[in-house]
């Protein structure tokens, strides 16, 4: 077996050490080594979003990430959205419009939301559409996760939203 | 995003006038939904968990020689190898599961090949190790000798006489009766109304036409998982993702040959299934392994194992023809449907013979249906299993006749469409049903009406059939002392079936929605509980509920008539308070009398159902599309879907439902399709190259619930889940036409295929 390495990085704000295999991926780590099951495998080659995670202020699949990739790096996971303040406006948007069936997709559909708004905070109907498209759903037929991502566009806009 | 809810006419003044029931709240388990703590099957972790990986076939259709698992065993970190041998011998074996009687060995077999491999990507062994790199590592240290055979896997090539066998023991079944022939044909089955003949000849035109179909693929997001723990005490415990913890169980009984009382079955959040979650596959691997190995087992699917070796949707060759009056009249429709069952027999070919003329009147029907087995993976159940491509089929021919009657095809839908009383070719008559409504509602939008402009754009429309069924329910309800209920119900929840059960408990209880606390429990907790699917969860389950809440309803009366002292015949229930009938300032809320529950016993309502009154429901959809005549594609550029719901409980989850089986139906219509290689190969494995529609393909999907409630209901439910699939390919296909001026008879309606029609158009 090869030999683990330790890593050292920041995830949702906090200091974490792992060891992981050099052919973890930062998926893997964050599922199997962290704890952190929010971000979900659904193809394990960057087809699908449902892994998708902000590492140093890009989104990423983490399935093509390796965990040793991690170190000195600010993570953000589904995890890290909600805080003692209650939920992030995407996610309460997301439970309004009723945007998720199974549930599945929704971790990596908010945090590629929580992404486009952080670089772009008033999207179009058709730049959420491009942005999202590296994420999959195969239940909704993406109407309301359309409309829950421009509600909270909105929401953000307004109040400052509480990120 | 206001959705505009049409009543059925006689419907309108006799809907009774709810307070739950119809609104949207905030599903139960969306917080742990959106913020990553639900635990999906692959999220469950047990304590010294050993992980499993599986040997699949190279080969589309080979006999397996040997198989030598020494090397493998070897590797540091193996714990344990599995085979077809370490499955019990069930050869002679027939079980009662899913969709009726199934011959056990097909299904056996289907888990573990036995003496030959009848796809690419079937199971032939499967190892545990204490890391999943591991076990993957060690698949490639089991030695295989195969002996490799022809592959057939086209349906039409299968059923020729020299065709390759897949199966040297199964003999056609037809019309009911098995005969002699041995051949890929599973089965021959046939609906036969009025006389066919006698229809064509009273016909003014007639129009006969050829549709192939490919093979598609349910595409649910999470891959199948599994976690098995096989105890010292012959106690097997099994997480997984799955549309039903009792099939599960009663598959794994039959499979591994051991009493459903030594199986518990935990259903963990399950990522999509649509029909493909109902079938075990890793299910007894992980327990022969757990067995094996005395240690929990976990395994999870690939997403290249998902197509390769789960369930896909037949790909199929349909025959319709179809005779009019001038006037308009059908008289006679005649189908020919030949769907792949994949490996092994069970294709969906009743469904599609009983819904590809479900929408329409006819006196004088004949279809012919075949079920017929080629060297795909087994087909599983897809969303109206067998509809769509019934459809595109049957609703294609329609736009054809529409336009040579030069006739508005939904007022086409109008004079021909179903309605109470009128008589299925399978022989089912139907109850109050509302398609009409569905027409007339399409024919009154604004959509409809719009005008569309440019060049290579086009509108079409279609309509499609789905069931509903019944089957078994339980659900159980418990008041706590604050005034909440705990509802737990044995239905796994896919798509927010959780609120609509519980929103049927909260309508009767006179509470909250959100008073209501929906969980799904084990096969231990809960009474048996039939699969989430047939459309069934929402009125059956739903129904369930009704009954339980009826029950607390009693007991609660019976409390207040103590506390009162009076006799419960006297205790009046409205509006979610109890009121003294003799003394009607002495009242108690629902919470108030629950407040006081400790004046005597516990109250737990339960309910069992298995319903009749099922709902079948239909859908009538508008698209306009643009068609690229450079590159042949077609864009989505409106979409609106009209459905009868009967009863919306929670319009947003039947709004998505409409909205997701739309998008999926769109998908098959124009992208998705199993590339085969010459060998059987399937080339495009990965969700890159099986391009499902993304959000960037697509419009927003407008909906309009038609509501004509289903008598058959308490509150009028019909089966809302599967219906929208089975429009889109056909309407698409009629817009598409009417865009470029090319009938496409083929699905998908990949961009290559339009190009190829469009540059033919008038060579034909």
């Amino acid at each position: 077996m090869p030999r683990k390495i330790h890593v050292q990085t920041r995830i949702n704000g906090e200091e974490v050490e792992f060891l992981c295999e050099p052919r973890q991926s930062l998926l893997e780590v964050l599922r199997d080594e962290l704890g952190l099951t929010g971000s979900k495998e659904g193809c394990n080659n960057g087809n699908c979003g449902a892994c998708n995670v902000i590492l140093d202020g890009v989104l990423v699949n983490s399935c093509l990430v390796l965990g040793v990739e991690a170190e000195g790096k600010e993570i953000t996971t589904i995890e890290g959205l909600a805080g003692p303040q209650g939920l992030h406006p995407l996610q309460q948007k997301f439970l309004e419009h009723a945007a998720l069936q199974c549930g599945i997709c929704t971790p990596g559909f908010i945090i590629a939301a929580k992404a486009l708004l952080d670089k772009n905070p008033q999207p179009t109907e058709y730049q959420v559409r491009h942005w999202l498209a590296g994420n999959l759903c195969r239940c909704t037929g993406y109407d309301k996760i359309v409309r829950a991502v421009l509600d909270a566009a909105q929401v953000m806009a307004g109040k400052g939203g509480n990120d | 995003m206001t959705t505009p809810t049409v009543s059925g006419q006689e419907a309108s003044t006799a809907q009774p006038q709810y307070r739950v029931i119809g609104t949207r709240p905030i599903r139960h388990d969306g917080l742990d939904k959106v913020t990553g703590r639900a635990l999906y099957g692959a999220d469950i972790r047990l304590a010294g968990t050993l992980h499993g990986k599986v040997l699949r076939s190279p080969h589309a259709h080979a006999r397996i020689r040997s198989i030598d698992v020494s090397r493998a065993l070897a590797l540091p970190g193996v714990k344990a190898v599995v085979t077809a041998q370490d499955l019990p011998d069930v050869t002679d074996k027939v079980a009662d599961l899913v969709e009726g009687p199934i011959r056990l060995k097909y299904l056996s077999n289907n888990i573990l090949a036995g003496e030959k491999v009848l796809y690419k990507g079937h199971a032939i062994a499967a190892v545990a190790a204490t890391s999943p790199h591991i076990a993957e590592e060690a698949l490639a240290l089991i030695d295989v000798d195969y002996e490799v055979l022809p592959p057939v896997l086209d349906v039409q090539k299968a059923m020729q006489d020299d065709a390759p066998l897949l199966h040297e023991d199964l003999k056609t079944t037809s019309l009911g009766e098995q005969t002699d022939k041995v051949s890929n044909i599973a089965s021959h089955m046939q609906f036969r109304l009025g006389d066919v003949e006698q229809g064509f000849r009273e016909a003014d035109i007639v129009i006969e036409r050829e549709f192939h179909t490919a093979t598609v693929h349910q595409g649910y997001i999470e891959p199948q998982n599994a976690t098995a723990l096989w105890d010292a005490d012959g106690h097997l415990t099994v997480w997984c993702s799955t549309q039903g913890a009792f099939t599960v169980q009663e598959q794994l009984a039959e499979i591994l040959q051991i009493p459903v009382s030594k199986i518990r079955v935990i259903p963990a959040e399950i990522g999509g299934g649509f029909g493909g979650k109902i079938w075990v596959y890793l299910e007894p691997v992980a327990a022969l392994l757990s067995r094996k190995t005395g240690r929990p087992v976990k395994m999870v699917m690939s997403r290249a194992e998902v197509f390769e070796g789960t369930g896909p949707t037949p790909g199929s060759y349909i025959r319709v023809k179809m005779g009019v009056k001038r006037d308009g009249r059908l008289t006679a429709a005649q189908a020919y449907l030949a769907y792949e069952a994949g490996a092994y027999p069970g294709s969906p070919i009743t469904a599609g013979c009983t819904c590809i003329f479900a929408p329409y009147n006819i006196p004088n029907v004949l279809i012919d249906g075949y079920d017929v087995v080629v060297n795909k993976p087994k087909t599983a159940p897809y969303r109206a299993p067998g509809a769509t491509n019934a459809a595109f089929a049957s609703e294609t021919v329609i736009d054809e006749l529409c336009e040579q009657l030069s006739m508005d095809p939904l007022e086409f839908r109008l004079l021909n469409g179903a309605k109470e009383g009128d008589r299925r070719a399978d022989g089912v008559p139907y109850g109050r049903i509302g398609y009409l409504e569905t027409v007339k509602a399409a024919m009154e939008h604004e959509h409809y009406r719009a005008p569309l402009e440019g060049p290579n754009r086009g509108r079409g429309v279609a309509s499609g059939y789905w069931f509903n069924i019944g089957f078994q329910s339980s659900v159980s309800i418990s008041v706590n002392a604050d005034g909440t209920v705990s509802l737990v119900e044995g239905s796994t929840d896919i798509g927010g079936t959780r609120t609509s059960v519980a929103m049927q408990a909260a309508e009767v209880l006179g509470i909250a929605a959100e008073d209501v606390h929906p969980i799904v429990g084990d096969t231990d907790s809960v009474g048996y509980t039939n699969v989430t699917g047939g459309s069934r969860v929402t009125f059956a389950t739903g129904w369930a509920a009704y009954e339980a809440a009826q029950d607390v309803k009693r007991q609660m009366i019976e409390r207040a008539a103590k506390i009162w002292e009076i006799s419960p015949e006297e205790v009046i229930f409205a509006d979610g308070v109890f009121i003294h009938g003799k003394d009607p300032e002495k009242r108690m809320t629902f919470k108030e009398l629950a407040a006081r529950i400790k004046t005597g016993e516990p109250v737990v309502g339960r309910a069992t159902v298995s319903p009749r009154g099922v709902g079948g429901g239909f859908g009538t959809h508008i698209v306009d599309v643009e068609v690229d005549p450079e590159t042949g594609k077609t864009q989505i550029l409106r979409y609106t879907v009209v459905q009868d719901a009967g009863k919306a409980i929670h319009p947003s989850y039947v709004e998505g439902q409409m909205q997701g089986g739309a998008v999926q139906g769109i998908g098959w219509a124009l992208n998705e399709e199993y590339f085969y290689t010459p060998e059987g190969h399937m080339a495009n494995a990965s969700f890159l190259d099986y391009r499902i529609p993304t959000c960037l393909d697509l419009p927003m999907i407008d909906t309009v619930i038609v509501e004509v409630p289903n008598p058959g209901h308490p509150f009028g439910v019909r089966g809302v889940g599967e219906v929208p699939i089975v429009p889109p390919a056909a309407a698409i296909a009629n817009a598409i036409y009417r865009a470029v001026g090319v009938r496409m008879r083929q699905l998908p309606m990949s961009p290559g295929r339009v190009m190829k029609a469009i540059l033919s158009k008038g060579g034909n």
